[in-house]
């Protein structure tokens, strides 16, 4: 394994592969009375959020506790940074404490690889502008692979804003590496213009989730609202929403899957979001088992 | 100043005069004073070499050297007054006397802005004296660079001033631009555009594309330029003033300066040598160096570049010198400024255009020297008799290894760090003032 977990990009088919298996196999240790390892005992490891975060954080803390690593959150708001700390020197001094990884999130693209090129830490992202976010990749190809068996294949849509999205951008390029099938489904002013190479794209949902096995659907950040990327949030969810009717366009065994935070009523609708169908609150347990194997792997 | 130099037995390429060939340039009290091409016919009835021994005389033997008149730059930051920590009139006009470029053009975005005589003023004094090559600086179009009130620019044309533009804040309103150059056609200056439709390129941190999707950075499309770019040349069809196109960098934008230029509207455009040198590749890595306004583009632009070039499209070859402070450009991609330190490798990159056999080096000198002055109005960029002795020495064929570290300017942000290049300008006379550029320290 590489140094630092920056980019899908960086990594081979197999290191892939591995980072899912090893997830699956910390999946059986969190099942456990003792859910704690003592795998990274002595270690350290610095939570560095220059940009608000609860939901990702906690996984990632809970994950390296697990891993018995010794935990430090560093949260720089963006008022601090206005204040005129650099982020080199806030690397540096980060870099002082001693600490052996580097979890990084940022909301400008291409952080985490500055910051992995000018530290001995092992950098890991979580989750970088509209970049990449590569545990929440692992952590939906880990979902799909405990549920449908393997990825080599899979039809998946993705739907919403990909655009801005480091979710979709991640996922695009972790399940191409595993081989399944990619529709972006969108509106085409929340689609890149130059999508990735080897995605399908449909502005029609009904068309792009049509025999799909896994349904991705995206946050809709609602302050694209009022920018012209579309009307309202009611004529979103008409066209590009996931309800219960639109939903068996695709097949009974289709995945629902969300990263979350969830708009109820706006990409999903709730009781779609309730279905049996709906793997949202297992993505999260996942998300544990997946940063509990990357900041693993990356010891060697 | 009053001492006579003589360069003798180069190689002469002045466009200006048609002429290319061996010679020797007599230069008296700062002017030119004479060219003397030998002919292989005069050569044989040994004309009229001046005798170094008539007066006191500093010989410049360019024996296997090239001499060209020294290079006009119309689109330079200098910086000052305000951000003196990323380059000074002083450092910035050393660093085009070691590129070549003995007329420097600053843009007006300092602060203040120069959009007054007195700014203009305080540019012209100082770089009378402190600079080391000729200082014509452009003025903003309008108050403040705000695009909404028109800046005095007969009374800064008055001090010195050759040129407007709001460089780095285009003029979106497009009836201030139509009232700008419609003004300008009284004082028969030049309005200068950075074409940006700045509602289109967004938050844009490089072009868009495949490879900003690849990388995750937001784009800024080919046509925020365009869309600009056709604008201004309706408004210069409209009001018949000259209009002058900074930093080209798209095939689209390529054509519809060509077009314009077909149906006789009054259109100059410059590019630089990082659009027809390298493409947005060299983003990757999430490089800031190469986060540059406009953005680097594709393989594909460049092509449409270099032709631009080639057929006269694209009449000159400007360097948008944009120096940075070291500390600013080792930021997040999102929040490094934009810009190239370009004044001490724009020759040399340009010189590979006529190893490649794109340009003969008549034309890239024409485009480096003579074009700008000519749409600047300026009688600068030629070796006429008479005309100030600015004239530069030029080692085409030695090689050098861009070594920041080295450079005059304060500026280091380049993406051609490292690069091995072609063209070394040996001595470099400013205003008739002799520098030996390699035994030069400040």
């Amino acid at each position: 394994m590489p140094k630092d977990l920056v980019s899908i990009k960086d990594l081979s088919k197999e290191e892939t592969e591995l980072i899912i298996d090893t997830a699956l196999s910390f999946k059986d240790v969190l099942k456990r009375d003792i859910k704690k390892v003592p795998a990274l005992r002595g270690k350290t490891v610095v939570n560095l959020f220059f940009e608000p975060s609860t939901r990702t954080k906690t996984s990632f803390e809970l994950a390296e506790k697990r891993l018995s690593l010794d935990v430090i959150n560093f949260s720089v708001s963006s008022s601090s940074v206005v204040k005129g700390e650099s982020l080199l020197d806030t690397v540096r001094t980060i870099e002082s404490y001693g600490v052996d990884y580097i979890v990084i999130r940022h909301s400008s693209s291409g952080v985490p690889h500055f910051i992995a090129r000018r530290t001995r830490a092992s950098v890991v992202n979580a989750g970088d502008g509209i970049n990449e976010h590569p545990t929440q990749a692992f952590l939906d190809a880990v979902t799909m692979k405990e549920k449908k068996g393997g990825i080599k294949g899979l039809e998946v849509a993705i739907v919403g804003d990909i655009l801005h999205s480091r979710v979709a951008r991640s996922n695009v390029d972790c399940l191409i590496k595993l081989g399944a099938n990619v529709r972006l489904v969108g509106p085409p002013t929340l689609i890149p213009l130059n999508p990735p190479a080897g995605v399908r794209v449909f502005y029609d949902m009904n068309e792009g989730i049509s025999g799909a096995d896994v349904i991705m659907m995206l946050r809709i950040q609602l302050e694209r609202q009022g920018k012209s990327f579309f009307p309202s949030t009611k004529e979103f969810f008409r066209y590009w929403g996931l309800s219960a009717e639109r939903l068996r366009l695709a097949g009974k065994d289709a995945l629902v899957m969300h990263p979350g935070p969830m708009n109820r009523g706006i990409e999903i609708a709730s009781d779609v979001a309730d279905s049996p169908q709906s793997v949202i609150l297992e993505q999260v347990t996942n998300g544990i088992a997946v940063r509990m194997a990357v900041i693993y792997l990356l010891q060697e | 100043m009053d001492k006579r130099i003589l360069i003798k037995s180069g190689r002469i390429v002045d466009p200006s005069q048609g002429i290319d060939g061996t010679g020797d340039i007599i230069i008296d009290g700062g002017r030119i004073e004479e060219v003397v091409v030998k002919t292989p016919d005069s050569a044989r009835k040994k004309q009229s070499a001046p005798k170094p021994n008539s007066r006191d005389i500093t010989v410049i033997d360019a024996q296997g050297m090239i001499v060209i008149p020294g290079l006009v730059d119309i689109h330079t930051h200098l910086r000052e007054p305000g951000f003196e920590y990323k380059e000074t009139i002083k450092t910035g006009t050393m660093a085009g006397i070691r590129g070549g470029f003995t007329s420097l053009c600053p843009m007006p975005n300092t602060n203040p802005v120069n959009d007054n005589p007195t700014v203009a003023a305080f540019v012209i004094k100082k770089a009378m004296a402190e600079g080391c090559c000729s200082v014509f600086p452009i003025g903003a179009i309008t108050k403040g660079q705000q695009g909404q009130e028109l800046a005095e620019m007969g009374l800064m044309q008055e001090i010195g001033c050759v040129a407007y533009s709001d460089d780095g804040r285009p003029v979106m309103n497009s009836l201030v631009m139509r009232r700008a150059l419609e003004y300008s056609k009284a004082f028969g200056f030049p309005i200068i555009a950075h074409s940006e439709d700045l509602s289109l390129s967004d938050d844009g941190v490089m072009n868009e594309g495949p490879l900003s999707t690849y990388l995750g950075l937001r784009g800024v499309p080919a046509a925020a330029e365009e869309v600009m770019i056709a604008r201004d040349i309706m408004l210069a069809k409209l009001t018949g003033g000259k209009l002058h196109v900074a930093h080209v960098s798209t095939r689209g934008s390529v054509e519809l300066i060509r077009r314009a230029k077909n149906e006789g509207i009054s259109v100059t455009a410059e590019t630089c040598p990082h659009y027809f040198s390298i493409t947005e590749k060299a983003v990757m890595g999430f490089d800031t160096s190469a986060k540059v306004n406009p953005p680097l583009r594709t393989d594909d632009d460049v092509a449409a570049i270099r032709d631009g070039l080639r057929d006269g499209t694209i009449d000159v070859i400007a360097t948008d010198h944009a120096p940075h402070h070291a500390d600013e450009k080792l930021l997040e991609f999102d929040r490094a400024p934009s810009g190239i330190s370009g004044l001490e490798t724009a020759l040399a990159l340009s010189l590979a255009l006529v190893e490649q056999g794109m340009l003969s080096l008549s034309d890239l000198i024409r485009k480096m020297a003579l074009n700008p002055a000519t749409a600047l109005g300026i009688d600068r960029g030629t070796l006429k008799s008479g005309a100030v002795a600015d004239v530069v020495v030029l080692d085409a064929k030695q090689e050098f290894v861009v070594d920041t570290e080295r450079f005059f300017s304060k500026g280091r942000n380049t993406p051609f760090r490292g690069w091995t290049l072609k063209g070394v300008p040996e001595v470099v006379i400013s205003k008739g003032r002799i520098f030996d550029i390699a035994g030069w320290k400040e």
